[in-house]
């Protein structure tokens, strides 16, 4: 095995480029080494003003998301040696825009998250002296696996809608709505029926699919996405057949 | 006024280009399911048209016949029956993603969501092809 191995890192700085150009940097090749700790190498040996994001190193935090060889990828998780003989390139997430190097801005999915409601609501909160809401394991089932969302924005990099129509909420806060909205505990589906049945909602996927393929937490966005396409569909068929629109 | 964004974003935004589906292979396959309706279209069409030949009479739907016996029409029939098996196909296999049946506490296979529709279509097409095949 060769002992070192190239990385090509997107750099910008706003006020000075005009657009991200590449540096290549070469760092020792080690079996335990992640595409992080090849970045990290670079910020301690070599050049200190390389900028990203990190945090947890070992796939909870969300914070490290990155395009490696043009694949969104969590670094902390993406082995040098996967790519051996090199040279490994790594960018800004996709299809958010770069504030400097390879962090991006994502004050937008934030926005988004918080508009699809995602906290248990409940139409009358029940006094603390009655105890906890109570769940059965099969109830914690139906929606456990949207709850494993670690916000690390893979999916929305690996979403064409969401690179050509910004203004698409996207699939990590579509399936943690879903979350809620499978949760027993819930009461807050018709609320969220309302914002999620929009346009720029559930019916901005085309079900290109790419975003499930690239979660690392196995969230199934576009499972999620489509599930809840059903349940909109569902509903608004009842709205019009039904009287008071099935409410 | 969008539902979801706030604000228009600071920081360089990278332009999408024109040919971005060409990039990935799962991107092209997303984008010929998505063209296969076309060609799903122009069967539907075909099969109105020759209807409304039938309509009319044995003249009339032979005429129609004749008209498509050509090397072009027969060129877009095959493409479109690519087109057609490949929209099927890859229709099928999306189902049981959209549909989560839960039996017993758990969630029932994909294989159960997605065969009982590959049987249908092999029923449908074995019984089309015995009305057209027996005389």
């Amino acid at each position: 095995m060769a002992d070192k191995i190239a990385i090509e890192v997107a750099r910008y700085t706003p006020d000075r480029d005009t657009e991200p150009r590449m540096e290549t940097f070469e760092v020792p090749l080690r079996k335990e080494w992640v595409v992080l700790d090849a970045l990290n190498y670079i910020k301690d040996r070599i050049d200190g003003s390389l900028s990203f994001r990190w945090s947890c190193r070992m796939g909870v935090c969300g914070s490290c998301g990155m395009m490696v060889n043009d694949e969104p990828k969590l670094t902390c998780a993406t082995f040098l040696t996967d790519y051996a003989p090199g040279p490994v390139r790594v960018e800004p997430l996709k299809n958010f825009p770069v504030m400097r190097d390879l962090i991006v801005e994502i004050t937008d999915f934030l926005t988004k998250l918080s508009k699809v409601k995602p906290w248990i609501i409940r139409k009358e909160e029940k006094p603390v002296t009655e105890g906890e809401y109570l769940q059965s394991p099969e109830e914690l089932e139906t929606f456990k696996q949207f709850s494993m969302c670690i916000n690390c924005l893979l999916c929305y990099a690996a979403c064409p809608v969401y690179g050509l129509d910004p203004l698409f909420a996207g699939p990590a806060a579509l399936a943690l709505a879903q979350r809620y909205n499978l949760d027993s505990r819930d009461q807050g589906s018709d609320e969220r029926l309302d914002i999620l049945s929009q346009h720029d909602g559930i019916w901005g996927c085309t079900f290109v699919g790419e975003c499930t393929e690239v979660c690392p937490k196995h969230v199934d966005p576009a499972g999620a996405i489509q599930q809840y396409k059903l349940t909109g569909t569902q509903e608004w068929i009842k709205s019009f057949l039904m009287p008071f629109g099935g409410k | 006024m969008p539902t979801f964004t706030a604000y228009p974003a600071q920081g360089y935004r990278a332009r999408v280009s024109t040919y971005w589906w060409l990039g990935r292979r799962a991107y092209l396959k997303f984008i010929l399911r998505e063209i296969s309706s076309v060609f799903v279209a122009w069967f539907v069409l075909v099969t109105v048209v020759q209807i409304r030949g039938l309509a009319h009479g044995p003249d009339a739907y032979a005429r129609i016949q004749h008209r498509l016996e050509n090397p072009l029409a027969i060129a877009l029939n095959l493409i479109s029956f690519f087109f057609v098996v490949f929209h099927a196909i890859t229709w099928f296999n999306l189902a049981p993603k959209a549909m989560a049946v839960r039996m017993g506490g758990k969630r029932v296979p994909a294989i159960m969501i997605s065969a009982p529709n590959y049987i249908a279509w092999a029923v449908v097409s074995a019984a089309v092809a015995w009305l057209l095949l027996r005389g």
